[in-house]
């Protein structure tokens, strides 16, 4: 069992070691910009806005840019660690408060589109698996709506749903009912990427000679491919769902602001328009850190999967 | 049941199977009789593409979704399956009768632990689940003489060794206490010894009255079992009978060329020069198969039928071109004093791969290094070509020139970069020993060396990957022999090629050693293929070397007790003086 | 179909010789029509005209930033496939460290700093797009070294070098194209995200996503001038897409 901890707290150090990696890289591409940082910081970037000194001393203060970049960093790391993002001086609100004002609504759709892409793809998969017809179908729908860009795809469902047949709101009521379009608007491309994966890999499983086994014993199709397949493709089709989540991400900051929804996202490009650099940043670090998590929950789970990779990670550990 | 003691539980008159539809379809089957009853045991045999597999899946109702099967009878119990629908086909699988596929590492779910399959097929078949499930299958499991099932049923098949795995998937056949087993090449993937005892298997359960249908390629396995035997080629049956009528006096040609290409080993047989004659008749009996016309268009048939004329042009081809630098004919003999390798598992613990070989071999001679599965052969060619450092020991007589050796692989396929042509693989290989040539000259010489393996010009602009079997492997030869080595090391050079090609690159291989004066190491798990090239015998078991001697010495009276049982393991066709060799 | 998103991009007179920027003031927002049709924008652009001409910034930002994630990749994927295992392992982290950022989220955090506009957009999502190249080319590098055809071209007796140059990078690199041209759809659906968030190509070109993201406020009025850019995304990528997995399939088919 001990093996199995050690295997789980090397995985996290990874993880954290990655994130760290994120943070250094996302530190110095603002010391990239040319020109003085504490103008990026304050939103004035390359607009060159006259600020009176004392704002600027205040910056310079908060972020020691007076000291060496390496002081700059360990402090800088400091303070991520208390939990200080920084503050906007755009919005003149600490960013943390920002941050957490826009997750839960980020967070419901993303959760909503993920539970939709998932349900959506397996049934799919399950469904058209190794039959010819229904796979040939449901190959050219994935090509379309993964071929498909997210707004667009939003768009078409607003004026098919709200504008011709009036059946929802196009702007967020606040209710759960007007959750459905945006997740449905997220879910689709991703579905379509994960029922693809999923679908070729049952039928990689099915050409297997124990599928060919399992109905020699009288066992159904389905039942071969639930009880047999699905675990076989468990760990491609996790890998492609890990992925896809960053994609997700992404993909919220677009339906955030198509369909006008609060949300980090939406977050993201306004304080990219109005070169809020602070937050820009708090904002790519907190999607890096769950798209981060995300995997590192994915790869702990592959064991589970396939008890091999438990023998072969046990054993690997103690070289 | 329906069927009375006597009737078959299994009656097919004119089976036959197609995929495709229309013009495009294809014959896999056409025109298969068959009939099995309690305890008999009926066998299939054929080369691949023979339509065997597909024929035995077919009674299950499992030829594949694109499969099109048609009979004049197809009566299982007594009962006309052609009808049949998937829900009365799952009433039969398992139930009626069982199947057992060949490598039970890939055939049982690698994920799932023995007992979580067998205990499905238990289910599927009507058993109990939970407590009483599993313990009906470890008796199961105990029926298959799988040893230890109380600790097996929990493991999975890769923790299992090959003959474990081969047993426990019998036993997950043997649940819903099937009267017909079909075993569809089910000791191909084991090593001799193993076989033996799965075959002893079968035999038990053929005498508790179970009937079996016996897929193979190979006609000494069948000639342990069969009471009946159909040889099959490409989707027709060229003869069927008693096995011992078949085996004895085989009336199709094919059938004989197929039991003449057994490899066979017989001290008192002169060696190479009586298989060439062995090796010429199969084609030549082709073009007197009545059905060899409409084969033609088949481009590895056309490749047989081509190889009489490549194999009377070889002679002249080597009198009339230009030679290639004289080979190297005595000189420092290739030793290996006490080479030592182990390697380290990933639990830590250390295999031993060789433990204090020691060989030694000089050109124009040939050793044959025999060993099952695990038993260090192959790390012994890779430490000889340099690939691995041995821990402890060395190999001398080579110099430091990697050209002196070369390597002949058993999948020739792999070793060939995926982008180039037969032509530029061959003119590497000459350029590395004549260094860079002409244009002209190379493709002269790769033409050269495409005529002395049995190929023709036309070979030269196709990607390895385009042609068959054989032909890879003579290409795999002409690359070889083409950097003029002093040794090449054939590793299974024929174990992945069918009997009748096999017997034709053994020779092919054999006639080049006379001609080029090479030294070989040839190795094989094959005790017969190793006796037709083979000068000198070395049988290695877990690294350790069991026995050394002439070929002719080690097999007619074999000093080492594991060479005996190596020997003895070998099935043996009732009837003929010289038993064939596995 | 894709040589008619090409010719569109290359010489966009050839299929819509007008000019994509003249508005005519009578016709604002005027429905699919024989003059006009894929209809008329809020200022009386021609849509059609437009949906042309935007194909060249599109695909621009597709192709320049598919080239720049394919070669810097392709470059440092080899590095770390094929060199010593300090610097393998070190090019790998740094890769994984590119990874775990969401590629579009990257992209935007890039722009953010340095400005929006074409070039920058595309600068942005090449980036964003190289560490997923380079584990590809790594992973096949890796698999190609230790295939059974390099250990023979060794046993043969070629010099390291030799194999190197001869077998080991040609295979390696061989499957990136393939893949480039699946990532070309990607690549160019992420730009026009880019533009559509107000991030990519400037308002007065026409941009499909651009287009889409201005056509956003006038859904109800004239949905052509919303449905029609995002049409020609839709069957861009679809087309690349295609051609790529055909081109992959007969390459497989072959081996």
């Amino acid at each position: 069992m001990s093996a199995a901890v050690w295997r789980v707290l090397r995985r996290l150090g990874v993880s954290l070691v990655t994130l760290l990696g994120a943070v250094t890289l996302t530190f110095f591409a603002l010391r990239l910009v040319p020109g003085d940082p504490a103008f990026a910081i304050l939103g004035a970037g390359r607009q060159q806005v006259d600020i009176s000194p004392e704002v600027l001393a205040v910056v310079r203060e908060q972020y020691h840019l007076d000291d060496p970049l390496i002081v700059q960093f360990v402090l800088y790391l400091g303070r991520l660690l208390s939990g200080d993002l920084g503050t906007s001086y755009v919005q003149e609100q600490p960013v943390s408060a920002l941050l957490v004002a826009q997750a839960g609504p980020t967070l419901a759709l993303a959760l909503l589109a993920t539970v939709l892409a998932v349900v959506l793809s397996l049934v799919g998969a399950v469904l058209t698996a190794g039959r010819r017809l229904p796979s040939w179908i449901s190959s050219a729908l994935e090509l379309v709506l993964a071929s498909t860009p997210v707004f667009w795809l939003g768009f078409v469902l607003m004026l098919v749903f709200s504008v011709w047949l009036r059946a929802l709101p196009i702007i967020d009521g606040g209710d759960l009912r007007s959750l459905v379009f945006p997740a449905v608007t997220l879910a689709l491309p991703t579905a379509a990427l994960l029922l693809q994966v999923l679908r070729q890999s049952l039928d990689d499983a099915l050409e297997q000679p124990f599928v060919l086994t399992a109905r020699s014993r009288g066992l159904g199709g389905l039942s071969v491919t639930v009880r047999h397949a699905l675990r076989h493709a468990a760990i491609p089709y996790l890998t492609m769902l890990g992925f896809s989540f960053g994609a997700l991400l992404g993909g919220a900051a677009i339906t955030e602001t198509l369909f006008s929804r609060p949300g980090l996202g939406r977050l993201l490009v306004e304080s990219v328009a109005s070169q809020d650099i602070p937050v820009v940043i708090a904002v790519v670090l907190v999607s890096t850190a769950v798209f981060i998590l995300v995997n590192t929950v994915v790869d702990l789970l592959y064991p589970l999967i396939d008890p091999r990779m438990r023998e072969r990670a046990a054993t690997g550990a103690r070289r | 049941m329906t069927a009375t003691p006597d009737a078959p539980l299994i009656r097919v008159e004119g089976l036959r199977v197609e995929f495709g539809r229309g013009a495009a379809a294809t014959t896999a089957i056409a025109g298969l009789d068959l009939s099995l009853g309690r305890g008999e045991c009926v066998a299939l045999v054929g080369e691949s593409g023979s339509g065997k597999s597909v024929s035995a899946r077919s009674l299950i109702g499992l030829a594949g979704r694109d499969a099109h099967v048609t009979a004049t009878t197809l009566e299982i119990d007594g009962r006309d399956a052609r009808g049949f629908g998937e829900r009365q086909w799952r009433r039969i699988r398992g139930s009626r009768i069982g199947f057992v596929l060949q490598d039970a590492l890939s055939s049982l779910d690698p994920l799932r632990t023995v007992g979580a399959e067998i205990g499905e097929a238990v289910r599927a078949t009507g058993g109990p689940r939970g407590r009483a499930g599993r313990v009906r299958a470890l008796e199961l499991l105990r029926r298959a003489h799988v040893p230890q099932p109380e600790r097996r049923i929990d493991e999975r098949p890769s923790q299992l060794s090959g003959g474990q795995r081969q047993r426990a998937l019998i036993a997950s056949a043997l649940a819903g206490e099937p009267a017909v087993l079909i075993a569809d090449e089910p000791t191909t993937a084991l090593d001799v010894s193993v076989q033996k005892q799965i075959l002893a298997l079968f035999a038990e359960l053929k005498a508790q009255g179970h009937a079996i249908l016996l897929i193979s390629h190979d006609l000494a396995v069948v000639s342990e079992l069969a009471d009946r035997i159909h040889v099959l080629r490409r989707g027709a049956v060229v003869e069927s009978g008693r096995a011992d009528a078949v085996l004895s006096a085989p009336e199709h040609p094919y059938t004989r060329s197929l039991i003449d290409a057994i490899p066979r080993f017989d001290a008192t047989a002169p060696r190479h020069t009586a298989s060439v004659a062995v090796a010429v008749e199969p084609p030549a009996a082709l073009a007197a198969d009545p059905s060899a016309a409409a084969l033609a268009a088949d481009p590895s048939a056309a490749a047989l039928a081509a190889y009489p004329s490549a194999a009377a042009s070889t002679p002249a081809s080597s009198a009339t071109v230009a030679p290639s630098p004289p080979p190297a004919t005595g000189g420092t003999p290739l030793v290996v004093e006490d080479v030592s390798k182990r390697f380290r598992l990933r639990d830590d613990s250390e295999r031993t791969a060789l433990e204090s070989v020691s060989l030694r071999l000089t050109p124009g001679r040939s050793l044959g290094v025999v060993g099952e599965s695990g038993s260090g052969k192959t790390t012994l060619a890779r430490v000889i070509a340099g690939f691995e450092q041995p821990d402890s020991g060395r190999v001398s007589g080579l110099g430091d020139d990697p050209r002196d050796v070369q390597f002949v692989y058993q999948d020739p396929g792999a070793s060939f970069d995926p982008r180039w042509d037969v032509g530029r693989l061959l003119g590497e290989a000459i350029e590395l020993r004549h260094g860079r040539l002409a244009a002209g000259e190379r493709r002269r010489r790769s033409i050269e060396w495409l005529h002395r393996v049995g190929l023709s010009e036309e070979h030269l602009g196709r990607r390895p990957s385009a042609l068959s079997g054989g032909q890879r492997q003579r290409v795999g030869i002409a690359r070889a022999l083409a950097v003029v080595p002093r040794y090449v090391i054939l590793d299974e050079p024929v174990s992945a090629l069918d009997v009748a090609v096999q017997s034709q690159i053994l020779d092919l291989i054999a006639d080049l050693q006379e001609e080029t004066g090479v030294g070989y190491l040839f190795i094989s798990h094959d005790l017969g293929v190793v006796q037709r090239v083979c000068d000198t015998l070395l049988v290695l078991r877990h690294g350790v070397v069991r026995e050394t001697g002439p070929t002719d010495r080690v097999l007619a009276a074999p000093a080492d007790d594991y060479t005996r049982e190596l020997i003895d393991a070998v099935p043996v066709m009732p009837g003929g003086a010289a038993p064939p060799v596995r | 179909m894709l040589l008619l998103f090409v010719v569109s991009a290359l010489w966009p007179e050839l299929l819509a010789p007008g000019d994509p920027l003249a508005a005519d003031r009578g016709l604002v927002l005027a429905p699919p029509s024989p003059e006009h049709p894929f209809g008329t924008d809020e200022i009386g652009r021609d849509v059609y005209t437009r949906v042309v001409h935007g194909a060249r910034s599109s695909l621009a930002l597709g192709f320049g930033a598919v080239l720049i994630a394919v070669t810097v990749g392709t470059v440092f994927g080899l590095v770390a496939g094929l060199s010593r295992r300090v610097v393998s392992t070190v090019t790998l982290r740094i890769a994984d460290i590119g990874a775990a950022f969401p590629e579009l989220i990257l992209a935007i955090f890039i722009l953010a700093l340095f400005g929006g506009g074409l070039g920058t957009a595309t600068l942005a999502i090449g980036i964003a797009g190289i560490p997923s190249y380079v584990r590809v080319v790594r992973a096949e590098a890796v698999k190609v070294k230790a295939s059974a055809y390099i250990e023979a071209s060794y046993g043969l007796g070629l010099a390291p070098r030799a194999v190197l140059l001869r077998h080991i990078l040609p295979n390696a690199v061989r499957p990136v194209l393939i893949i480039a041209t699946i990532g070309l759809g990607g690549a160019t659906l992420a730009g026009a995200a880019l533009s559509f968030l107000g991030l990519g190509s400037p308002p007065p070109t026409s941009e499909w996503g651009a287009m889409l993201s201005n056509a956003r406020n006038f859904l109800t009025l004239g949905w052509w001038a919303a449905v029609f850019p995002g049409l020609a995304i839709t069957v861009f990528v679809i087309s690349s897409t295609v051609i790529g997995r055909w081109i992959n399939a007969s390459r497989e088919g072959r081996a």
